[in-house]
């Protein structure tokens, strides 16, 4: 299904309304053996889809930010949303977990299934969406709590306590922060690094056992060395959790996903593939334009 | 020579800038100095004529006293006056600290743009009411309401002191917990609604314990107004110095008391000699009561800054 490209109103035209700063550059032949093909072609082929949208529009009270987006997520997949500020993307991720509920001016139309199940139908509980839908957030927002209070916070609202070391614990090993906090973990998230943080809040998302885990530009707030540690750990995580990420960064979006899909201006989905076939041979003009950077 | 050194070394213009700034500098010390100064002034006032009282009443006599009867019986005992200062703060803490919060936090995490645009300005209006107002409106309205419930209640009550003034300190619990639930950054609160917490949860796990040294320190500027509230309990609460009695917690209420700021409004509109003792014992009173509102805000200080959280 994903492996079919599926280009949703493509006019190749030169539409280069958008006034945003110009996106890093991208060497699209560096990209084949950066992508991590192996799994990407592996996975493909076997996976299930957890999320899917149909004519998903959005409105921000006039401005429309979404625009009739089709979209499958394949499961155990990082799928990569990319395009310029204002296209739609950061909303598209919102819309899944239903965080946008809590805009009052945002509309949404359409459908968005997550295994099946319109997430906007009326008998949806959009609280018990979001223990399957953890989210990660640009900038790290750990509470002012110690760390293991940030990672225990969302097993202790559920009421769900049993064996609350060893979850910690294994929360914090799969989020690849566990060896450099085990000896404090009773001292306050907000002394951590904010690579730490970062990870930290990926241990906090996990801790609940969610399905699907949306990140919301991860890494852009954080150094080089910081950066390249939550990438590690997003590839990793991709082995159990179905994972949606915006980046603002192509490259990040080539090391790591093996699904992207290319918003542009006007919240339009202008194309989506296997992130190899996206970033070397896109089927659309304005892709390839907003890839090698022509604009965007 | 001359004409090769830069334009930087110090003219007769540079000269009397420097000399206008030092006059900004010395100008604006002077008004912060105002402030201290009067504070010192007022303390060493207090001080000079306390300590002629405790000249004549020892200072134990007066702090463990259980008999306050100035005129009558020459007994200087504060403790039925601080027992009555007591009272009427816990009273009206038991309504203002619980009402406060939740009007807090409803204003900062439910309520409408609407809402808050009408019910922030009406809390505050509560506020500019004069409290003699407030002191004639528990008289004429809140005592009569309570004659309902408890009929033994006296004309001058407690009780409805308490409510009063428990009313007068909301708006001060609630505004200034208000701004503090407002200033904690909407990333918490996303945090903690992308973990499946409900609106409630996210008020109370992230919202109310991030904000909560703005909301102690809330509470004590407010306990320190119930304390120094004067007009509405000695129009209230009456002029009857009485230890509260433990074994009659609501009795006690039902009953006349007199606050420390109560006694001294009777004492400075009788017409008792400048010279007199009981005269100078309005002082002991008032340096008494400065010394528990002090306490407090050294309190709400170290509180303040024990809890305080650094966001990002």
């Amino acid at each position: 299904m994903s492996s079919e490209s599926n280009t949703t109103k493509s006019e190749p035209t030169e539409e280069t309304t958008t006034d945003e700063s110009s996106d890093r550059l991208i060497d699209t032949a560096a990209v084949s053996t950066t992508a991590d093909e192996s799994r990407q072609q592996s996975n493909s082929m076997i996976a299930d889809t957890v999320i899917e949208t149909r004519n998903l529009d959005v409105h921000y009270g006039e401005t429309q930010a979404l625009d009739s987006i089709d979209l499958e997520i394949p499961e155990n997949q990082v799928t990569a949303l990319i395009g310029p500020s204002g296209c739609g993307k950061s909303t598209f991720l919102r819309c899944i977990n239903r965080m946008n509920d809590l805009v009052d001016s945002a509309r949404i139309d359409g459908e968005l299934f997550f295994r099946g199940k319109n997430v906007y139908d009326d008998d949806v509980d959009p609280v018990a969406l979001r223990r399957k839908i953890g989210m990660v957030f640009q900038h790290p927002n750990p509470f002012p709590k110690s760390i293991y209070d940030n990672v225990a916070y969302g097993l202790r609202i559920q009421d769900d306590t049993e064996n609350l070391d060893e979850r910690v614990e294994q929360a914090l090993k799969d989020a690849a922060l566990w060896d450099e906090v085990k000896d404090q973990l009773d001292s306050s998230a907000l002394d951590l690094s904010g690579g730490q943080q970062q990870r930290l809040c990926i241990a906090r998302a996990i801790a609940v056992g969610p399905e699907v885990i949306l990140m919301d530009e991860p890494a852009s707030a954080l150094d080089p060395i910081a950066t390249s540690k939550i990438e590690d750990l997003i590839e990793e995580l991709a082995e159990k959790y179905t994972v949606v990420i915006v980046t603002h960064n192509m490259q990040q979006a080539a090391r790591i996903s093996d699904q992207t899909a290319v918003f542009l201006t006007g919240g339009e989905l202008v194309e989506v593939d296997d992130t190899q076939k996206i970033f070397e041979n896109p089927d659309s003009q304005r892709v390839e334009d907003y890839i090698t950077g022509k604009f965007g | 020579m001359s004409s090769e050194t830069p334009d930087i070394v110090t003219s007769d213009t540079d000269a009397s800038r420097t000399a206008r700034e030092q006059t900004y500098r010395v100008l604006f010390l002077l008004c912060g100095l105002l402030s201290i100064l009067t504070t010192v002034a007022i303390i060493l006032t207090l001080l000079g004529d306390a300590l002629t009282f405790w000249n004549e009443v020892p200072i134990t006599d007066f702090l463990l006293g259980t008999n306050w009867s100035p005129q009558i019986e020459g007994e200087y005992g504060v403790l039925p006056l601080v027992s009555g200062t007591l009272m009427i703060t816990v009273g009206s803490a038991l309504i203002a600290l619980p009402i406060g919060v939740l009007t807090a936090i409803y204003l900062s995490e439910y309520a409408s743009e609407r809402i808050r645009a009408i019910l922030k300005p009406t809390l505050e209006i509560l506020a500019g009411v004069p409290t003699v107002v407030y002191g004639f409106f528990a008289l004429v309205y809140i005592t009569p309401i309570l004659e309902n419930i408890f009929p033994t209640i006296g004309t001058f009550n407690a009780l409805s002191a308490s409510i009063v003034v428990g009313i007068m300190i909301i708006p001060m619990v609630s505004s200034l917990s208000e701004d503090a639930m407002s200033a904690v950054p909407d990333s918490l609160r996303n945090a903690s609604y992308g973990l499946g917490a409900t609106k409630f949860e996210v008020s109370t796990t992230v919202v109310v314990p991030s904000a909560v040294s703005g909301i102690v320190s809330s509470f004590i500027l407010a306990l320190s107004r119930a304390i120094g509230e004067t007009m509405a309990v000695t129009i209230a609460a009456g002029s009857t110095a009485r230890l509260f009695d433990g074994s009659d917690p609501i009795g006690s209420f039902l009953l006349s008391t007199e606050t420390m700021t109560a006694a001294m409004i009777n004492i400075g509109k009788s017409d008792v000699d400048p010279t007199s003792l009981t005269y100078k014992s309005l002082f002991a009173i008032g340096l008494t009561l400065f010394a528990i509102t002090f306490t407090m805000n050294v309190i709400s200080n170290l509180v303040a800054a024990r809890y305080r959280e650094e966001y990002e």
